[in-house]
């Protein structure tokens, strides 16, 4: 898709000026390192196609947005992503939140939960509870959401290794609240792929993983339909120092070979595919990021449409979440981190994101207290309602920088597209390395270009304060955290029916060893308290447990 | 005085799963001419310190994210001081707030890294450490 650039007589004229020997001496290129024009103009567009390659708001391809009003007909979801220490005090926190204004709950759960394991694990010890909220069983489910109305709030969860299991206990609370599983709205991360490549929270090899992400998906279209199935995501991609291009790129391939996956397990496309969602990154290279964006859009719907022959309109878009880049904020001069968001979420919205978390200026150095958590809230009330970002739909469309910009994303996203099928497919380039190496090289380049100050980050390679001490107040996890879930683990095992646990994790088993459905089975286990270790512990007796070829 | 180059462990103990830091600090002491041993993630105290013993390394190095840098560092250090790695250097780094600096000060562990620390002030440490360490 090379488009020839033609250069006239008054652009030249002003390449003369240019030239001079005054330009500053400073690194041009985007935080990913892309080399920038200092101007775009309409030369740079010459072979761009407005009608079939820009195109219109809630129209195929989609550059422009997925929905034909965007902000004027309904704002991006506010969805702070929060959860600490105990159910109870996450819930107190989601209270906390929606009271200030947010508009959908997203769930962060503590390490021992992400890997499937009980807060009684031996390698639990120390971390329960310090990342994110520690769920052991569905009486953790209760304690969680109590008094949170779940068929009026949507709730995504941040779960990706046991999230078939930790959505069964969802899912068993709800029944609970008697709320029918059609009237449930939210997401569950639910994409391994990216674990094995940037997050690194697996339990099984891939291919249990994503047996187990196909059967929710038939599940849900089914019996949960408003159900967001999986998040693919390229946040963490991003995180873990990838360019902008290699978050677009890799997110996509993992995203296509989910639907590969569920075609040749035997699901209808336009069954699975309007439920599948994305999760991306916005970092502070501002046009960058809303040039990725728009190139998402735009790659997703035309390989839905050309390639996997989907006929559902609503199988070409690419829904998608945006959180701001936490790899961007710093331990130095926290308080500057509020601007940095501030941006990052503005070049989300700009870039139609369909809901938002902005972080809190204590990200580098621990969870968000109540007051840095508010601010960041009120960040994006500011955006949507005094900054005019939501009153025009893709207010950037049309900007001879942004157009380009989006179409060379697009085009470096299609040659990792190529090079990762030239491997062998997504599973197969994660056993070579392939996006782990790809990304540490571009953390490694990033690190080197500020250490030679090539790149700036105020505060810390530059505009340094000396004898700089913390001002702001810092949120700490008690260890107390650790008895109490380790005590109440302990009460329920002794309370709860032991004989239908274990009868119902053997059929989860034997399931485990066919090719059945397993979320059923798993929605039995949740029902009578197996805990999430129980269920892991079950489920690696049949699949086995995934040992990681570290690359660098 | 060993002429052989400085050999280092860089290891993830416990459930944090951020390897970043991890990777390109292996990448730069590489690039310093050092011998990196990279055991990665879900690593124990006691795998690190066996895989210490069988390499015969100058350093430990851990990165932990997860706020539980206590209890594995403690851990870490205890196991190299009763399999005579006593001598060795332990660092690392990850989000470990100042007051816990001190406390790992006090179980002997100097120095940690964290968010905003430059590259060659890591690899300049242990050069150093290593340097005084010969004379």
């Amino acid at each position: 898709m090379k488009r020839p650039v033609v250069k006239t007589a008054d652009k030249r004229n002003w390449e003369k000026k240019y030239r001079s020997p005054d330009l500053r001496n400073a690194d041009f290129s985007s935080i990913s390192g892309r080399p920038l024009e200092p101007l775009y103009t309409r030369e740079d567009l010459s072979g761009f196609d407005v009608d079939t390659e820009l195109g219109y708001p809630g129209e195929y391809p989609y550059t422009r947005g997925i929905h034909p009003s965007m902000y004027r007909g309904k704002l991006w979801t506010m969805r702070q992503f929060a959860g600490m220490g105990t159910p109870q005090q996450s819930n107190e926190r989601y209270k906390f939140l929606l009271a200030k204004g947010q508009t959908g709950l997203s769930v962060a759960f503590d390490n021992p939960t992400l890997y499937g394991w009980d807060s009684d694990h031996a390698l639990s010890a120390g971390e329960v509870g310090k990342t994110g909220v520690a769920v052991d069983s569905m009486a953790d489910m209760e304690r969680l959401f109590r008094e949170i109305p779940l068929d009026q709030v949507s709730t995504s969860m941040t779960i990706n290794a046991p999230a078939a299991w930790i959505f069964a206990m969802f899912l068993a609370n709800a029944e609970k609240q008697n709320v029918s599983f059609d009237m449930l709205r939210g997401t569950l991360q639910n994409d391994i792929l990216k674990e094995y490549i940037a997050q690194k929270e697996w339990i099984f090899p891939p291919e249990p993983h994503l047996r187990l992400i196909t059967d929710l998906m038939a599940f849900c279209a089914d019996h949960v339909p408003q159900w967001n199935t999986i998040s693919i995501s390229g946040y963490h991609i991003r995180e873990a120092g990838s360019t902008a291009a290699q978050e677009l790129a890799f997110t996509l391939a993992d995203g296509f070979a989910y639907v590969e996956h569920a075609l040749r397990a035997g699901l209808e496309i336009d069954d699975f595919a309007p439920r599948l969602s994305f999760f991306f990154n916005s970092h502070l290279d501002f046009f960058e990021e809303i040039a990725k964006l728009r190139a998402a859009r735009r790659i997703w719907a035309r390989h839905m449409k050309e390639k996997y022959k989907a006929k559902d309109p609503r199988s070409w878009l690419c829904r998608f979440h945006v959180q701001t880049a936490g790899c961007s904020l710093t331990a130095q001069q926290p308080k500057i981190n509020i601007i940095r968001t501030a941006l990052e979420a503005l070049a989300g919205v700009l870039g139609g994101c369909q809901s938002l978390h902005t972080n809190s200026m204590d990200e580098a150095l621990a969870l968000p207290s109540e007051k840095a958590v508010e601010i960041a809230l009120r960040t994006q009330q500011v955006i949507a309602f005094e900054s005019g970002a939501a009153n025009v739909i893709d207010p950037l469309g049309g900007s001879y920088f942004i157009e380009k910009l989006t179409c060379e994303l697009e085009e470096e996203a299609e040659r990792y597209f190529q090079k990762i099928d030239e491997l062998g497919g997504v599973v197969k380039a994660i056993e070579q390395g392939f996006f782990q190496r790809e990304i540490t090289r571009a953390a490694y380049e990033y690190q080197m270009a500020l250490s030679r100050k090539r790149k700036i980050l105020v505060g810390v390679n530059e505009f340094i304060n000396e004898d700089e001490h913390l001002e702001i107040p810092i949120l700490e996890i008690d260890e107390s955290v650790e008895r109490d879930q380790i005590r109440r683990l302990e009460e329920l095992r002794q309370k709860r029916d032991n004989q239908a646990v274990r009868s119902r994790l053997d059929a989860l088993k034997k399931a485990a060893a066919g090719t059945e459905n397993l979320i059923p089975r798993l929605l039995d286990c949740a029902r009578v308290y197996a805990t999430l270790g129980e269920i892991s512990a079950a489920l690696i007796n049949v699949f086995g447990e995934y040992q990681e070829q570290p690359f660098y | 005085m060993s002429v052989e180059p400085m050999k280092v462990i860089i290891a993830k103990p416990g459930l944090d799963g951020h390897d970043r830091g991890a990777k390109v600090v292996a990448r730069a002491l590489v690039e310093a001419g050092m011998e990196v041993v990279y055991l990665g993630l879900r690593q124990t105290p006691e795998s690190i310190v066996n895989a210490a013993l069988e390499e015969d390394a100058d350093v430990i190095g851990l990165s932990i994210l997860s706020g539980a840098h206590m209890t594995h560092f403690r851990r870490v250090k205890e196991l190299m001081d009763k399999n005579g790695l006593g001598d060795r250097l332990l660092t690392g780094g990850g989000i470990i707030p100042t007051k816990d600096q001190e406390k790992l000060k006090e179980l002997g562990i100097e120095k940690v890294f964290g968010p905003g620390d430059d590259i060659q002030a890591i690899v300049d440490y242990i050069r150093t450490w290593h340097r005084s360490r010969s004379t």
